[in-house]
């Protein structure tokens, strides 16, 4: 029945182009109203803690590995390296589409992002699959971050 | 107590029922009257609000142990114990089918009658909760944390563990005193009319570890062939002690109806635990040959190992003299409850017209003077008068169970005149009863049973429904009452349906329970032998006749979702894994013809079904839990072909070797 609930919650947000959704997915608890998107707020940055996030120019080689191990057991079933999409976008470009920070905002607060943030909702109507919160720790963003700018050439 | 006994007496219950209420001259005129306006508000908890208590009910003989809140009465969860479950493949998954094994061989059932929530220095800590195994003797360790079955020991020397799973005031000691007394040792094929000389009854001693939880036998007292029926741990003063009821000191071996009634009195085994212990520890018990099963599930492996132990360490009766004393108590005791100053303990004598309530110090003192009125088989009979603190006159017919509130009463519910009565410990006097419909078992107050009553409610556990709910054919719900305690008077609020024959429960504030519950196995830390971690090491094997396939699943497929290459003959055993890592996403796995049942999979969890082919062709499989949008696109197909074919071996997704997907 619960999952019942969230298909049809899901289909609420779509039809009401957020805003007004529940979170119904994670732990039950709304949304607060102080917690969607700001207008101050950068939109290409998402919502979520990470504000401001500066990248070297250079690939961090060890975290980039250590970022596929988690794409292998975590996001692998769902996103390809090419640019064909399986059950979510596949991540050839993600890099240059997105900024660093919406996507560590995305793995790290993804249901907040999915009920919220208009990129993310946009995604949500053509994929159909609420992106599971898949436990990824700030250092694990930031590894799978690393993988995805290797994979889209940074070297 | 089960249904059918209630059965057999329910003559005699409904013969007395009118005189009983003429006399406690409180029956109301109709089923509406004990109830007032505003109950409703006071059990009305908002949707999405939560409830103030966790109730966790015994299912009797469904052998589960069910999850309620309070004060709504909403049922949350029914945990498997000890019956199968087809819902969650809780026996039938190869990982949790060592649970259920016993000394008999795999028993899919059982009868659970108390659960019992685990104390630290007497007060409910919300760490474990026990069941007892009333049938097949055992005592089960359910892990609040995941709310599962976490441990099953079996019970040696014991048959119908009745008189469980009680616990000192630590947790030191969950006891579990045998129902019926049966014969030991090496020979135990003898006339059942020698049950005088052959039968004994024991009490078990379970160590818990204060870390883990972890379960052992650590000693075994062998006593009377009676009947122990109830017990409940001392507290504070009597903390080293435990209290057992007994029915049948006559030892009577038929008909016990008429033969186990003779006697005016029975007694309440006072055991100093702290003394047994002691001995077991200064090497004075003897070792025997038994078999036992003692089953662990392993949250890190995702499964459960049972190990059959061939010993237990027993003190024997001639022992145990200066560790075990019998206070007589009226007519057949069955509650045996002690208050939350561990000073008083009550007896329910089952066919008294009083209610006995005995004092620990007092106890202390006729020990101490000797002040004995017999031997029973070689052990002290305290003088009654000796022990006694007083009596709760007129009470009630057919007291059955007592507990406590945090101000200084006492809650105790009558079978026969169907009602629950409320006194007051210091001067046993009467302060007030309610009816309860119909013929109330055991009951709970919050914590009533421990040092620290959280208090609020009492909420009865029925026997009977009759016309309190829409009928269902001959058989009716069972059922619960919440009566609220804050006043004076109880004040019945809420009816609520319960699943099984409800027993003993307890409540506990859900603070304590809820913040510790988890919410998913982390897939790093799964350590299954057969774990598939992530859809690269998604694979098929073949070891002999054994095919094992390494699953993942994710929202919305499995992988592989086509496999071909298996022959008639062949044991498919599928390995799922879910990968999900979000609270409340589990995937199901079900396939056509499985002469077992489902899988249900938690966020990170692994487990296997094992599946037989019978037939050659394509049998299609799929996810049971509806998960995602795209659930219903969850599914996948596996070819058998026949022994001799040549069909290579395959596993793939979207036609690439899952491997490589």
């Amino acid at each position: 029945m619960k999952k019942v609930l969230t298909f049809i919650t899901l289909l609420a947000v779509i039809s009401a182009c957020g805003g007004q959704g529940e979170n119904s997915a994670n732990e039950g608890n709304r949304v607060s109203a102080n917690s969607k998107l700001k207008k101050t707020d950068d939109v290409t940055k998402g919502i979520g803690k990470f504000k401001d996030v500066e990248l070297p120019p250079t690939l961090d080689q060890a975290k980039a590995t250590a970022g596929e191990k988690i794409y292998e057991v975590k996001c692998q079933p769902c996103h390809k390296l090419t640019d064909v999409k399986l059950v979510g976008p596949g991540w050839l470009g993600v890099t240059e589409r997105r900024k660093p920070e919406w996507i560590l905002n995305f793995i790290t607060n993804v249901d907040e992002m999915l009920s919220n943030d208009p990129v993310a909702m946009a995604q949500l109507e053509e994929c159909l699959v609420r992106m599971p919160n898949q436990q990824l720790t700030d250092d694990d963003a930031f590894a799978v971050l690393e993988f995805m700018r290797k994979n889209d050439g940074v070297k | 107590m089960n249904k059918k006994t209630i059965g057999g007496v329910a003559a005699i219950i409904l013969g007395t029922t009118a005189m009983t209420f003429y006399i406690n001259g409180c029956r109301p005129k109709t089923t509406m009257t004990s109830q007032s306006g505003d109950a409703a508000s006071k059990v009305y908890v908002a949707p999405g609000q939560h409830d103030e208590f966790y109730n966790f009910v015994s299912g009797g003989f469904n052998g589960q142990m069910s999850v309620y809140g309070l004060p709504s009465g909403r049922l949350f969860r029914i945990i498997p114990v000890f019956t199968v479950d087809p819902t969650s493949g809780y026996g039938y998954s190869e990982e949790t089918k060592p649970m259920l094994n016993t000394s008999h061989g795999f028993v899919p059932w059982d009868d659970l009658h108390h659960p019992t929530i685990s104390m630290t220095d007497g007060i409910q800590d919300g760490r474990w909760v026990f069941g007892n195994g009333n049938n097949t003797p055992r005592v089960a360790r359910i892990d609040l944390k995941t709310f599962r079955t976490a441990e099953i020991i079996e019970l040696p020397n014991s048959a119908g563990n009745h008189s469980s799973p009680f616990l000192t005031e630590n947790t030191e000691y969950v006891v579990a005193g045998t129902r019926f007394s049966v014969p030991v040792g090496g020979n135990t094929d003898v006339p059942i009319n020698t049950y005088k000389d052959n039968f004994k009854g024991h009490l078990s001693f379970i160590s818990v570890d204060p870390k883990s939880g972890a379960l052992d036998i650590a000693f075994q007292l062998e006593l009377p062939g009676v009947n122990f029926d109830l017990a409940h741990g001392g507290k504070g003063p009597s903390h080293d002690w435990m209290f057992f009821s007994c029915y049948n000191t006559e030892k009577a071996y038929t008909l016990l109806e008429v033969n186990a009634s003779q006697k005016d009195k029975d007694f309440i085994f006072a055991v100093n635990w702290k003394k047994a212990e002691e001995m077991a520890k200064a090497g004075k018990g003897v070792k025997k040959k038994v078999r036992y099963a003692h089953n662990v599930y392993d949250e890190l492996t995702h499964t459960a190992t049972s190990t059959i132990k061939e010993e237990v360490l027993v003190i024997e009766q001639k022992d145990l003299k200066e560790v075990v004393y019998l206070i007589p108590c009226p007519k057949s005791p069955h509650g045996c409850d002690v208050d939350p100053t561990g000073e008083y303990i009550v007896g329910s004598g089952k066919l008294a017209a009083l209610l006995p309530v005995f004092s620990f110090k007092k106890i202390q003192e006729a020990i101490a003077k000797k002040d004995f009125e017999a031997e029973y088989d070689g052990l002290s009979v305290i003088k009654y008068e000796s022990a006694l603190h007083g009596v709760v006159e007129k009470p009630g017919l057919g007291p059955l169970h007592t507990e406590f509130d945090d101000k200084g009463n006492a809650y105790t519910s009558f079978f026969v005149s169907s009602e629950i009565v409320k006194w007051r410990v210091s001067d046993l006097q009467v302060i007030d009863r309610v009816p309860t419909y119909y013929s109330i078992g055991h009951l709970c107050v919050p914590g009533g049973a421990s040092k620290k009553p959280w208090g609020k409610y009492v909420i009865a556990y029925n026997k009977i429904t009759k016309d309190r709910y829409l009928p269902t054919g001959p058989e009716l719900t069972q059922s619960a009452q919440l009566y609220s305690i804050d006043g004076e008077k109880m004040q019945l609020l809420l009816d609520f349906p319960t699943t099984g024959e409800p027993h003993y429960a307890e409540a506990i504030p859900a603070d304590l329970v809820a913040k510790n519950s988890l919410k998913i196995y982390k897939i790093e830390e799964n350590n299954h032998p057969y774990v598939t971690r992530g859809e690269k090491d998604a694979r098929v094997v073949r070891e002999g006749n054994k095919i094992h396939v390494y699953m993942t699943c994710i929202r919305s497929h499995f992988a592989p979702d086509n496999i071909e290459g298996v022959k008639l003959g062949d044991e498919v055993y599928f390995h799922v894994t879910n990968l999900e890592q979000d609270w409340d996403i589990p995937h199901g796995f079900a396939i056509k013809g499985a002469n077992t049942a489902e899988l249900l999979i938690m966020p990170g969890e692994t487990q296997t079904l094992k599946w037989k082919p019978e037939n050659a062709g394509v049998v299609p499989f799929y996810c049971t839990d509806f998960c995602s949008a795209l659930h219903q696109e969850m599914q996948g197909y596996i070819r058998i072909s026949p022994a001799g074919s040549n069909v290579p071996l395959s596993a793939t997704l979207d036609n690439k070797e899952a491997s490589t997907n």
